[in-house]
């Protein structure tokens, strides 16, 4: 149990840590790379929690593909951050009185949470429900298309909205560019496709 | 077993279906814009008549409830949403936009807000929330080459991805505090009394719905995204998602929190007094028409909040009348604007209008009636709507409220009225250019609607809508 206890605070410092890092970082690949930092304690935690497999999706999704994805954005994105931070000191005394406001919600509804919420009799919950044999996947993989085809099936929904939005905001069919097309390719008979003539020396092929 | 639960979802599943077979048909044959629009339009009408006759009852382990209101509001819903495709597919064709995308993304917005309509749970909820609001986004920059249409459609996202921040927040929150997502579970975790947990998150709950429908102070957004969006998008986006968030409102207050119902009852009053507020004095020095009616669109939002504040099955009635009657002005009012062009420029400021019952006396009589009506002066349909909100008001004891509401309606008078003596009294500019068939025959038939017919609809109307109030878990 103490053993548990360290690594939970030990995950919890880094996580917040890194997240403060986040946003105080001055170089943004230095953003990034710190907020993979923060995914891998929290997908630690989940492990703490017995959520192993919410932990490896977590690695695999967001530090395998969304972080190198911003990695890349912020990369070839050419921001200017200088620009970007121009407004900070104006607006910090508001921000802070915001981000007071909200640590102090946040506190109240902590302390309210340990002492009413659902999860109040039990101090470590454990995901897959308390003395349950089944494996996290198992759990999971029982209810997503059966429980919850509704919504599985509608978040494909929202996916795809997604995809035709970013298609129609940003393709563009230029004119001039040269296609391959296969179906032409392939109708092509040696009549449409070659031309034979009969030069006569001395004048060359026609132009 | 999964097919029984379908039944209860046929509207849902004729739109998904749909929207998925005319998607590869535009991808195929992409110069056929017309038919997938027409096709689409098919759809949505064959969704309303599917939600028109659908059995009630409750599938997919509580995640879609069909019962009278999920119909009243759907049909609504569909019905508004399908008159937004011939008003908008010529309009983008005319300013050479040609896609079928258009039509596609009506219809899948349209399925997320029949889910938000017929949502019993938190994660439902928050679905149809963000399917119909991506594909507003979207619609709302589609006129990609207009710079202010693309900051209008990247202002509408960032700070709708923030009120989905707050949504789902609450939406943990309450999740964390009932122990379930279920509307009906969480009610019974409330009980008579929510505790601090379960208040807190149904007050961000509350501030991201209050984001969606643009109702004062999350409405920051609105008049700029109405202004930059294009118009028939605006008449879309002004109507149909507005009766589904507060049909959803209604669910989430209703369903899961009816037991509460003194705690979030000051805040929704204090949310809509801040909106007829903030519509009725802000509007006043609006010159664009566009942002004019969004200020008149916070201040109505308003009005139907003050019905839904009152807490009583009879204030849900009166919401969903007014919304109903509301959707229809303000899809005639933007319809009309899409109508009117002068050498080929949008006619967009009270200016423009100037003189207007002499160049276009069929529109000009047309934007007169919704003024008059959404100005609340009978017998237009907007007054039956203001009506049944206050009488909902005064009889549920919010006298102080409905007073404040009824001076808001006074201001807001002045502006509507000052675009009304500039239309009948000023002296024309200049010729204008004779308006589209389609905008001009949308904007005359719900114009039509506004004055004479809405006297024998509300004979049926108003029924429906007291069998769809009966719905949720009100008194």
């Amino acid at each position: 149990m103490a053993l548990q206890a360290i690594a939970f605070y030990l995950m919890a410092a880094v996580t917040v840590a890194a997240g403060f890092c986040v946003v105080s970082a001055r170089n943004p690949v230095h953003s990034v790379l710190w907020l993979i930092l923060a995914f891998f304690s929290a997908a630690g935690l989940f492990v703490l929690l017995g959520a192993e497999f919410l932990a490896m999706l977590l690695v695999v999704v967001y530090v395998g593909a969304v972080a190198v994805l911003f990695l890349f954005v912020v990369m070839m994105l050419d921001v200017d951050f200088a620009s970007l931070r121009q407004g900070f000191a104006r607006y910090m005394p508001l921000g802070l009185l915001i981000a007071a406001f909200l640590t102090a919600e946040m506190v109240l509804v902590a302390t309210t949470v340990s002492s009413q919420g659902a999860a109040k009799d039990s101090l470590t919950p454990m995901a897959s429900g308390e003395g349950s044999t089944l494996s996290n996947a198992e759990a999971i993989g029982r209810v997503l298309y059966t429980d919850y085809i509704y919504f599985f099936q509608a978040a494909g929904l929202v996916l795809l909205v997604a995809m035709i939005g970013a298609i129609v905001l940003t393709l563009r069919h230029k004119p001039g560019v040269k296609r391959q097309v296969i179906m032409d390719q392939v109708l092509r008979t040696p009549k449409t496709g070659m031309k034979l003539v009969n030069p006569k020396s001395g004048e060359g092929i026609e132009g | 077993m999964i097919s029984a639960h379908l039944a209860y979802a046929y509207p849902e599943l004729i739109l998904a279906v749909g929207a998925l077979a005319l998607l590869v048909v535009g991808a195929f044959m992409p110069k056929q814009t017309g038919l997938v629009g027409w096709a689409s339009v098919l759809v949505l009408l064959a969704a309303a008549v599917a939600s028109a006759t659908q059995p009630f009852g409750v599938a997919f382990s509580g995640g879609l409830i069909s019962d009278a209101a999920a119909t009243f509001s759907k049909v609504a819903i569909y019905v508004a949403s399908a008159v937004a495709i011939p008003l908008g597919q010529p309009w983008f064709e005319r300013r050479g936009v040609k896609n079928f995308e258009y039509p596609v993304l009506i219809l899948l917005a349209a399925l997320g807000m029949g889910m938000m309509a017929s949502s019993g749970d938190l994660i439902s909820l928050y679905v149809g929330v963000e399917l119909h609001s991506l594909a507003l986004y979207v619609m709302a920059a589609m006129h990609r080459d207009n710079a202010k249409a693309s900051e209008a459609g990247l202002k509408y996202f960032v700070l709708g991805a923030l009120s989905s921040g707050l949504l789902l927040y609450g939406a943990s929150l309450i999740y964390g505090f009932a122990g379930s997502t279920l509307f009906s579970e969480i009610a019974a975790a409330a009980g008579n009394e929510a505790n601090t947990g379960l208040l807190f998150g149904l007050v961000f709950v509350i501030c991201g719905l209050a984001f969606k429908v643009s109702a004062a102070p999350f409405h920051m957004w609105t008049p700029d995204v109405y202004e930059g969006a294009p118009t028939p998008v605006v008449a879309f986006f002004a109507a149909a998602p507005k009766l589904a968030a507060m049909v959803l409102f209604a669910r989430v207050l209703g369903d899961a929190f009816a037991g509460a119902a003194g705690q979030w009852q000051q805040v929704l009053v204090a949310i809509a007094l801040i909106s007829v507020a903030v519509g009725a004095f802000a509007g006043l020095v609006q010159k664009n028409l566009k942002r004019l009616w969004a200020y008149s669109s916070i201040a109505n939002v308003g009005y139907a909040l003050l019905g839904l504040a009152s807490g009583t099955s009879d204030g849900v009635q009166a919401m969903l009348v007014f919304m109903v009657l509301y959707m229809i002005d303000v899809t005639g009012f933007f319809a009309c604007l899409a109508a009117l062009s002068r050498q080929g420029r949008s006619m967009e400021t009270v200016e423009d209008m100037a003189g207007l019952i002499k160049e276009q006396p069929g529109i000009a009589l047309a934007m007169t009636v919704f003024s008059l009506s959404a100005l609340g002066l009978p017998p237009f349909s907007g007054f039956f709507g203001k009506v049944f909100v206050f009488k909902a008001a005064l009889d549920a004891g919010l006298w102080g409220p409905a007073v404040i509401g009824l001076v808001g309606s006074v201001v807001a008078a002045f502006y509507y009225l000052r675009l009304i003596k500039v239309m009948w009294f000023d002296g024309s500019t200049g010729a204008t250019d004779k308006p589209p068939f389609e905008a001009k025959a949308i904007a005359i038939v719900t114009a039509l609607f506004a004055f004479p017919v809405v006297i024998l609809a509300l004979g049926w109307l108003d029924p429906l809508a007291e069998r769809a109030a009966h719905a949720f878990g009100l008194a």
